[in-house]
């Protein structure tokens, strides 16, 4: 069974103006110890597609029109709030792209780091080294020394110290990494990381990238990670799924999607990498006549799959 | 940061004496003559003079603000013309009466505008959300001194639950004196008696004044708190599995009250210039009648002390805003 299994997915949005259809059709099979790379262009909808995994979307907002997101064979579109909640962190963690917005800038590191913790250990005692039926001190005491330890593994100096201190005393990698500890301290199976090094400096970047490798060799986890640089992309992922306008145009390991891209888009994608390659993480825009031939393409595609 | 107190407590003093200045000269130049009023319609120019020489009013005005000054530092706060009681005695009778007013309406405000609002914005839009919306327009629409009307006609003629009036029974002695707020004094000295019955008299007049703060605290609240909802790390903090009640009543929370914080401690200076009203119609003997008097009577020894006392607590509230500001919000730093 793969660890997630999107199938047919269909996502339309509520706003004032009515309903927009925003997911029109997405499959996509993350298997454990594969790293997928999302990439499209702004508005694609690969946030969307991310969130839905977790279900975050306020289903004030969100309506699911179609299609199902299995997780290790749990429908989560179907799934309860309570069950929903034992997914995340515990199953699942998601880490965003701005780490100077992620943090609540009023709680110290080990507060917010300590509460993602015992969280996850509520079903998964084990992650802590709990039997489950310690005292609630004892149960602290594990979340804080296994936050310790998780930070220090990814790096951070001091760590002890640094739990007590506020997020504004970081820099934005260090918050990234505290973020990427806080969704990895509940050792989940699937991480999804959606844009994490975009506001990151180069160097800073390449040392998250790492640090996510590792993470896949050391727990063997599925990683879905969105991003706009095919550069990080051709680096770091087994995998890639290219979106455009809701629609997933282009799949398949990443040798053989950015050596042959067979799609339009794809193509158009890469052609629009700036020659300073990977220096730069935005996507130089397209033009218009050549997305009326996507369009068309994507037309043309549509007809044959119902033909 | 006890440095940062210490330096915020001490530039009082420089804002308290510009202040005295500004308002010795303009209690002393407004047109009016204080001393006949005193000495009554029918004195004779010697008595007259002699009033004035007794308040020291004959001397140029900055020899009297200087007698003034020198001997507010020695608290001697001057004599008001009419009742020739030193304004001190005056002040530390009527000060604590408005100050346990004001301190009453302000938790009320908060220990009930704090969570509404917070309730408002989580079910915004809801039923809830529109009943307080609707009440707390009507609140702070609604004129205090008919609000207190209003309650006493209920609370006080129609049900007889508590009393009209007044801050202690007349037949009654009030609680010995210490700090001068009748509810710590009781607590203070164990009379439970006592206590009950100072409540029973601060309830109304505690209520009618904290409505209009509580409306605006409470919508103040719900802002801030739809804000806080918004923010990417309620977002984090929902993605890591994080029970939804922690989200709300520890991460949410602080960050929503640290914004409401500063409209809680403009509440304060509206609130002590506010009570006058409130006093007259509950006959509440503190320092919003008492200031109405002496500005009538043109006396203004009390117009002067009861200004710079208002001063002060504002000022004093600005500081412990701050500090608390600090300790809710870790990047505001003190220096
Ligand atoms: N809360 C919302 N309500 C209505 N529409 C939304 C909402 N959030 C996103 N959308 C729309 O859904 C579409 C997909 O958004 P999404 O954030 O998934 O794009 P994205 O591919 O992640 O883009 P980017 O690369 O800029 O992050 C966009 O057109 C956006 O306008
Ligand atoms: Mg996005």
């Amino acid at each position: 069974m793969a660890l997630l299994d999107i199938s047919d997915l269909h996502l339309s949005m509520r706003s004032f103006e009515g309903e927009t259809p925003i997911l029109k059709g997405i499959d996509l099979t993350v298997e454990r110890g594969q790293i997928w790379g999302v990439v499209g262009e702004t508005g694609s909808g690969k946030s969307l597609t991310g969130l839905t995994i977790s279900r975050l979307l306020p289903n004030t907002t969100a309506r699911y029109t179609g299609g199902q997101v299995l997780f290790d064979g749990k429908d989560v579109l179907r799934a309860g709030e309570r069950d929903m909640r034992a997914l995340r962190g515990g199953r699942i963690g998601m880490i965003f792209q701005d780490p100077t917005t992620n943090l609540n800038p009023s709680f110290r590191i080990g507060t917010q780091m300590v509460d993602a913790a015992l969280h996850a250990a509520r079903d998964k005692p084990a992650i802590l080294g709990l039997t489950g039926r310690e005292s609630r001190r004892a149960r602290r005491r594990a979340a804080w020394q296994a936050s310790v330890a998780l930070l220090e593994s990814f790096g951070l100096h001091d760590a002890e110290d640094r739990m007590a201190r506020f997020p504004h005393e970081f820099s934005g990698g260090m918050r990234q990494r505290v973020l990427i500890a806080m969704a990895m301290i509940g050792q989940p199976d699937l991480l999804i990381a959606d844009e994490p090094t975009t506001a990151l400096d180069v160097s800073v970047q390449s040392q998250i990238l790492r640090l996510i490798h590792r993470l896949v060799e050391e727990r063997n986890i599925g990683v879905m990670f969105i991003t706009h640089n095919l550069g990080v992309v051709a680096q770091l992922c087994s995998h890639v799924a290219v979106m455009y306008r809701g629609r997933i145009v282009e799949r398949g390991p990443v040798s053989k999607v950015l050596k042959a891209p067979e799609h339009i888009y794809t193509r158009a994608l890469m052609d629009a990498i700036p020659t300073a390659r990977a220096q730069m993480d935005t996507l130089r825009g397209i033009d218009w006549p050549l997305r009326d031939r996507i369009e068309a393409e994507i037309a043309a595609t549509a007809k044959e799959v119902t033909a | 940061m006890l440095w940062y107190v210490i330096r915020r407590l001490l530039l009082i003093i420089p804002t308290l004496l510009g202040l005295s200045v500004i308002v010795f000269a303009i209690a002393r130049l407004l047109p009016g003559d204080p001393v006949g009023l005193a000495a009554g319609p029918n004195a004779t120019p010697e008595v007259i003079a002699s009033v004035a020489a007794e308040f020291g009013l004959d001397k140029p005005i900055p020899v009297q603000y200087w007698n003034y000054l020198t001997g507010l530092l020695q608290g001697d706060w001057g004599v008001s013309l009419f009742s020739r009681r030193p304004v001190a005695a005056d002040l530390a009778e009527f000060v604590p009466a408005t100050l346990e007013l004001v301190i009453a309406a302000l938790l009320i405000a908060v220990i009930v505008g704090i969570p509404l609002g917070l309730l408002a914005a989580i079910w915004r839009d809801g039923i809830f959300d529109y009943l307080t919306r609707t009440v707390s327009l009507g609140a702070i629409a609604m004129p205090r001194f008919f609000l207190g009307l209003l309650l006493q006609l209920a609370f006080a003629m129609a049900l007889n639950w508590l009393p009209l009036s007044g801050r202690f029974p007349l037949i009654e002695f009030p609680p010995e004196r210490i700090t001068g707020f009748y509810t710590v004094d009781a607590i203070l000295i164990g009379d439970w008696h006592a206590l009950g019955v100072a409540l029973q008299h601060l309830a109304l007049p505690a209520l009618a004044l904290s409505l209009s703060p509580l409306a605006t605290i409470l919508r103040m609240m719900r802002a801030s708190t739809i804000e806080v909802l918004q923010q990417d790390y309620i977002l984090t903090e929902r993605a890591l599995g994080i029970p939804s009640w922690i989200i709300l009543f520890k991460y949410t929370l602080r960050n929503a009250v640290s914004a409401t914080l500063t409209v809680i401690g403009l509440y304060v200076s509206w609130l002590l210039g506010g009570t006058v009203l409130v006093e007259t119609i509950f006959d509440w003997p503190g320092i919003g009648l008492y200031s109405t008097q002496a500005i009538l009577g043109q006396d203004f020894m009390p117009v002067i002390g009861v200004t710079l006392v208002i001063a002060m607590i504002y000022l004093v509230t600005s500081v412990i805003v701050d500090i608390l500001q600090a300790v809710l919000n870790p990047k505001v730093r003190l220096q």
